[in-house]
Formats: C-alpha cells, structure tokens, sequence
C-alpha cells in the first residue's frame, strides 16, 4: 500500500467505487444483468399500474392492504436485525462479528430501500408523496402512526448508510476510524433498530377495528421472528460472500449467528403458540380472521395451505438450526435457514396482513392472492434491493480487505 | 353490492398496455388522469400545474380557495365542457350534526343508495356505494351477521334491515391514522376528506370499524348525463383514481340547509338527520324519545348516527 501515490480523497473514494463496482469476472456481470433485469420487470409492472390505479392489482375496499405491504412488514424485520451484529460487534467488543458487521449494515440499508419502495409503489397517488415532507407537506406527527413509521425508517437508513460510509471511507484512507464520530450514533442505531419495529408493529397494534392485529404481543412477536429472519438472511448473504470473494468468513461468524437466530426464533414460536392459545382456546368473534386464516371461512380458504406450511418449515428449520446434526456443514445449514425465513416471510406477511383485513367490519369474508403486477413489481423491488446490496458490499469488501492486509 | 373490481387484464391487453403506457404515464404526470387529450390545451396543462402544487384546504385563505375553485370549474369546462358550480360553504355556528336510523321502518328498498350514487358522482365503473343496506333475521344486532348483497323482493317476512354508512365518529380512528392530515371533523361533526391533499396509502380504511371509507381503486367514470353540478369542496366533487373517500352526510347540501339526498329519498320516512344541538330538531326528539343504540360502542368511537326502534 506504500506505493499508493494518488491521493484518497472522497472524489477518489467514489470514483474507485463506481470502478469496482463495474469490473468483475464473468459471473459477476451476469449477475449484475439478471438484477437489472429483475428490476426493468418492476418497471415495466410500476409503468402499467400508474396507468391503471391500483385497480392492476387484487386489492380491493376489502383486503386494501395486499402483498406490497406485507413485503414491507416483513423487510422491515431484517432491517431491524442488523442490530444483532451491531451489539456484540460494537459494545461487547466480539472480534469474530466485528468482521462482519458491515455486511449486516449493508443488509440492513439494501432492506430500507426495499420497505420504502414497497411504501411508495402502494401508494394510491405516488406524486403527492410530497404532501408526507415536512415543510412544504404536512405530516401528522405524532397522531399517525404511518408518521411515526417515515420518520423512523428513514432515520435508520440515514444511520445504517453514514456509519459504515464513515468507517469505510476512513479505511480506504488507511486510517482508524475515530471513536467519537461515529461511537454515540452506533449507541443511537442500537435503540432506533428496536424503534423501527416496534413503530411498525404498533401501526397494525393500535387499530381497534381490526381485532386480529390489535394485540400487545405483536410488537415483541415481530422483534423475535426479525432476529430469526434477519440474521439468517445475512448468513446467507455472508455465505454468497465467502463463497465468490475473498473475503473469507470463519465458520466460527456461522455458528454465532446461528445461536443468535435459534434464540429468537424459539421465542417467536413460543410468542406463535401463545397467539394461537388465545384465538382457539374460547373463540370469539374477534377470532374470525385466525380461523379464516387457519382454516378458511365460507369456503375462503386461499390461505390455508399458507399458513400451515409455513408454521411447519419455521418449526422444522428451528429444530435443525437448534440441534445442529451437521455440525454447521454449509450444505444443511443454509437449507435451515431458508426453510425459517420463508417460514418467517409468510407468516408474518401475507399471514398477518390479510386476514386483519378479513373479515371486513362488515363481516365480508373474500380471498386475496397477489396479481401479476403485484408480483412484477415486487420482483423489481427485490431485484433493487439485492442491487443495492451488491454495490455498496461489493467496494466495501474490497476496502475492507485492503484495510486487514494493511494491517498485517 | 361492495365495489367490485374491474376485470383483470389479459396477457394482451397487458402487452398493449407498455406501448401508451410510457406516453400516458408521463403526460398524466400532474394530474394523475388518464393521459387522454391532456396536452390538448395549453391552458389546461398549466391549471393543473398549479393544482398540483396547491396548498392544503385548511392551510388555504379564502382568495385560494376561489382560485382553486375557479381552476377546477375551468379544467371541468375546458376537458369536459361542463359547466360545474363548487362552493366552499363552512360550517355554521351551533351546528353538529347527527343521524338517527329507524329500524323498524325500514324496508329495504334501498332508494337511499341510488339517490347518494346520483348525488355525490360515485364511480359507475366499480359501482362504489357509500351505503350499504343489510338484510338481518330477528335476533341479530350487528349488520356482520346480516346480508349485505340480497337481491330480491323486500321487504321479507321475518327479517329487518339496517343501513350503515360513515358515522362521522365524535371520535375518528381515520382522523387520526391519516399521515397527511388529509381527513378531518369539521366543526359540524362532518368527517370530511381533501381529496386532492390525500395521497392514497389507506391507513385510514384499515383504522374504520365501520368499514366507511372507499377508495379509487380505476379511474372512476360517471355518464356525462349524470354528474350532479352542484358540488361543495369537501363534498361530492369528482375524484380521480387513488384517491379515498366518504360519505360526508352530503355536505354540499347540508350546509346549505337541505337534507342528505339519501334522507329526501327514503320511502319509508326510516331515515332521520338534523341539528343535535337545536332543542327542537326531530333528531334531539328521537334521541330524547326513543330507544336509541350504537354499533361497536365499545370502541369508544362515539358515532353520530344512531339505530332506533319504534
């Protein structure tokens, strides 16, 4: 590194980014095509829904909320885990973590840009959006908690981006980032990853007319299947990593993270069964939506199959996570992982937003199942996010890589 | 009876689609309409580009809101070529209103839902109703027990029918869910909503537990025929698509001290509207005579809108 002649400056820092992010082998370019594919297809479905209203999509007076906003519930959850590599990384000094720390931000920001897209495209009349801004808009803070829900998410975009930004561009200088620049605003990242969740959670829990979300464990529920989804998300994403770069991963990172999500994940099902206590126990008539979603209503019955294999891959992926027979061999690890997040990713979004719709006030029961639009441009939002992931990982690994070399 | 949607789009109509969509889509920029002869007229696209940044109703003095009428009027003339008139009447001082609904009386004729579709210019295409009459067997209490979509000769032996609509809750959970501000009680009681202001995220749908609110789901289409010209602000002016809306006891009418349109329409004398705060209002009078109810008062909502029986 000694030979660097040039100078590092921020002008340098982003023009050796956008540099590292265009070359690559290969693989690399066809997967940067693919995702620019996947985000021309959300497009194309946004292009086709603004000429239409969301009357392209299935939502209706009834089910107003479909798969847009059950994505973004669920998003919100692996922003929100970052925490989970944050806190050990940053306050209990964990080495091991520490390592990987930046790849759980970035996960974090790549998920943000997704929730807010998912926001965004719902909305009936995308170019008043300006009307949300304080300022020239109006926001109706603190009574709304959508309000609430802006402020909080973009603030911990803001925090996810600067942090690592700060820490990343003092590495690329070859410099120890300073403790006290970016220090309080990890402490502050710590109690806003919490916020963001519980904010949300709060948005569903504070709606009497909808007995199904109005729950005081929903808040706590969501925090727990977050760190089980969210964290085995980033083991995926740090399993992508080891596997095409040379940023090499300790099976030890693994094997935290997976006593991290087992933990969370057998309090959300304990949270899950004591949910399903309640509704089945002594149903009411406020049990409606959970029979509707469990076993259908009037021969409404889309769900169902939903639901049920949801619960079964989220128990079965528990158990394998928990008791490990393969002793952290890649091959069944992230199998287990994928089986608990989409587990996690049906339950907690279609299976929480639709039937908190169902039956209508009015008692009207229908079924919801997402149109191709919907899913054209939930495509694309994905395919966004995991772009976002890539180029901002990708420069950053590279630094970050440099930065131990250096060291050494 | 609830809006239906429009048919789903096939694969061709869906290819179609792309081709004008890039074109409509950046034409119906400011005006989230369809893109057909926007740019047509100069002037037209140059009212819109003020429409779109005018301000919030309320935060608007009263100059602005005659601008702002006076540009929806023209935009009506000009894309239209109707002459509407829009007032932006306010409430009057010791007014609230409130509603009382005679379950015995009624029959379900449901002359109501047709006389509020006229008056108010709800969308034809999803055939959006603000009212919504249940059909309900003696012992049942709460229209989600009752039928909702009968279609048959009324009145049934043995049954009786109950009308809901927006309550305009004393306390609104819409008002309150609402991130813009864009939904709001008037001083009279009204539960109104700036149509232009909301930017269609329908927090507010989920928040009702009376299931008061629609939203514009297409571009909602009235004959030409039929639109009601005499509109208020807050009222039943036309909407476009994204946007919410509600039953605003008819506004443009009430506060110009006529009945709601579904009041005047009823047959069998089953609906009741008035002045709560005027001693001698017929409404005082069954509130203060009769055996009056609340749906969902456990809520704490505080509707103004009462069931009695005779």
């Amino acid at each position: 590194m000694k030979k660097e002649t040039t100078p590092k400056n921020l002008i340098s820092f982003i023009k050796d980014t956008l540099l590292w992010n265009l070359s690559g082998s290969i693989g690399y370019q066809i997967y940067l095509c693919i995702l620019v594919c996947l985000m021309l297809t959300g497009v194309y479905g946004y292009v086709i829904q603004f000429k239409l209203g969301l009357s392209a999509t299935n939502m209706s007076n009834i089910v107003s909320w479909g798969f847009y906003i059950s994505n973004f519930t669920f998003l919100v959850g692996v922003a929100a885990a970052a925490v989970m590599l944050i806190l050990p990384s940053y306050i209990f000094n964990d080495k091991d973590l520490h390592k990987v720390v930046i790849i759980g931000e970035v996960v974090a920001v790549g998920s943000l840009v997704m929730c807010m897209t998912f926001v965004f495209v719902d909305l009936g009349r995308p170019l008043q959006f300006w009307h949300l801004v304080p300022g020239i808009g109006q926001l109706n803070f603190p009574s709304s908690l959508l309000s609430w829900d802006i402020l909080v998410l973009n603030g911990y975009l803001a925090l996810n981006a600067l942090i690592p930004a700060y820490i990343v561009f003092c590495h690329y200088q070859g410099k120890e980032p300073v403790g006290k620049y970016y220090k309080p605003f990890i402490f502050i990242s710590i109690g806003w990853a919490v916020a963001i969740h519980m904010v949300t959670a709060f948005l569903y829990q504070g709606l009497p007319a909808r007995p199904f979300w109005n729950n005081p464990l929903m808040g706590p529920r969501f925090l727990a299947s977050a760190f089980a989804a969210g964290p085995a998300i980033i083991s995926l994403v740090l399993h992508v990593v080891n596997s095409t770069t040379d940023y090499k991963i300790d099976n030890k990172i693994f094997n935290k993270l997976r006593i991290i999500i087992v933990s969370a994940a057998v309090i959300n099902l304990l949270m899950l069964f004591s949910e399903i206590f309640k509704e089945f126990y002594f149903p009411t008539h406020h049990s409606q939506s959970a029979i509707y979603l469990f076993f259908g209503l009037e021969g409404h019955n889309s769900l169902v199959p939903w639901i049920w294999t949801a619960i079964s891959i989220n128990v079965l992926g528990t158990l394998m996570l928990a008791f490990n027979p393969f002793r952290e061999r890649q091959v069944f690890l992230m199998p287990a992982l994928v089986l608990l997040i989409v587990g996690i990713w049906i339950e907690k979004g279609i299976g929480l937003i639709v039937p908190g719709l169902v039956p209508s006030p009015m008692g009207e029961i229908i079924s919801y199942s997402p149109s191709n639009v919907e899913l054209f441009i939930t495509i694309g939002v994905v395919g966004l996010g995991m772009f976002v992931v890539t180029i901002l990982l990708k420069p950053a690994l590279i630094i970050e890589k440099r930065y131990e070399d250096m060291d050494i | 009876m609830d809006s239906e949607k429009p048919k789903k789009m096939n694969r061709r109509a869906f290819l179609k689609g792309t081709a004008s969509a890039a074109i409509a889509g950046g034409a119906a920029v400011t005006t989230g309409c369809k893109g057909k002869g926007l740019l047509g007229s100069s002037e037209a696209f140059a009212l819109e580009f003020q429409e779109y940044f005018k301000k919030h109703y309320r935060l608007m003095t009263q100059a602005e809101r005659e601008n702002t009428v006076s540009r929806l009027e023209r935009l009506a003339r000009l894309r239209q070529h109707i002459d509407l008139d829009i007032d932006t009447t306010g409430p009057s001082d010791a007014v609230l209103y409130g509603y009382a609904f005679n379950v015995t009386r009624c029959e379900g004729f449901m002359e109501c839902v047709q006389a509020c579709v006229k008056e108010n210019n709800l969308d034809r295409k999803s055939n959006t109703q603000y009212i919504r009459i249940f059909e309900m067997e003696h012992g049942q209490m709460s229209p989600d027990q009752g039928d909702g979509k009968y279609f048959h000769m009324v009145p049934r032996q043995g049954h009786f029918y109950m009308g809901v609509q927006c309550f305009q809750c004393d306390n609104p959970p819409c008002v309150k869910a609402c991130p813009t501000k864009a939904t709001w009680k008037e001083p009279d009681g009204i539960v109104v909503v700036d149509y232009d202001w909301c930017i269609g995220c329908r927090y507010c749908m989920a928040a009702c537990p009376y299931w008061g609110r629609r939203f514009n789901w297409n571009q909602p289409e009235i004959p030409e025929a039929e639109i009601t010209r005499k509109q208020h602000y807050l009222g039943n002016r036309q909407r476009v698509r994204g946007m919410m809306e509600k039953c605003t006891f008819c506004i443009q009418r009430t506060r110009k001290g006529k009945l709601p349109a579904c009041v005047d329409a009823c047959p069998t004398g089953a609906r009741v509207f008035g002045n709560l705060l005027d001693p001698d209002s017929e409404i005082r009078f069954v509130l203060e005579n009769k055996k009056v109810y609340r749906l969902k008062e456990d809520l704490g909502t505080e509707p103004k809108f009462w069931y009695f029986i005779d």
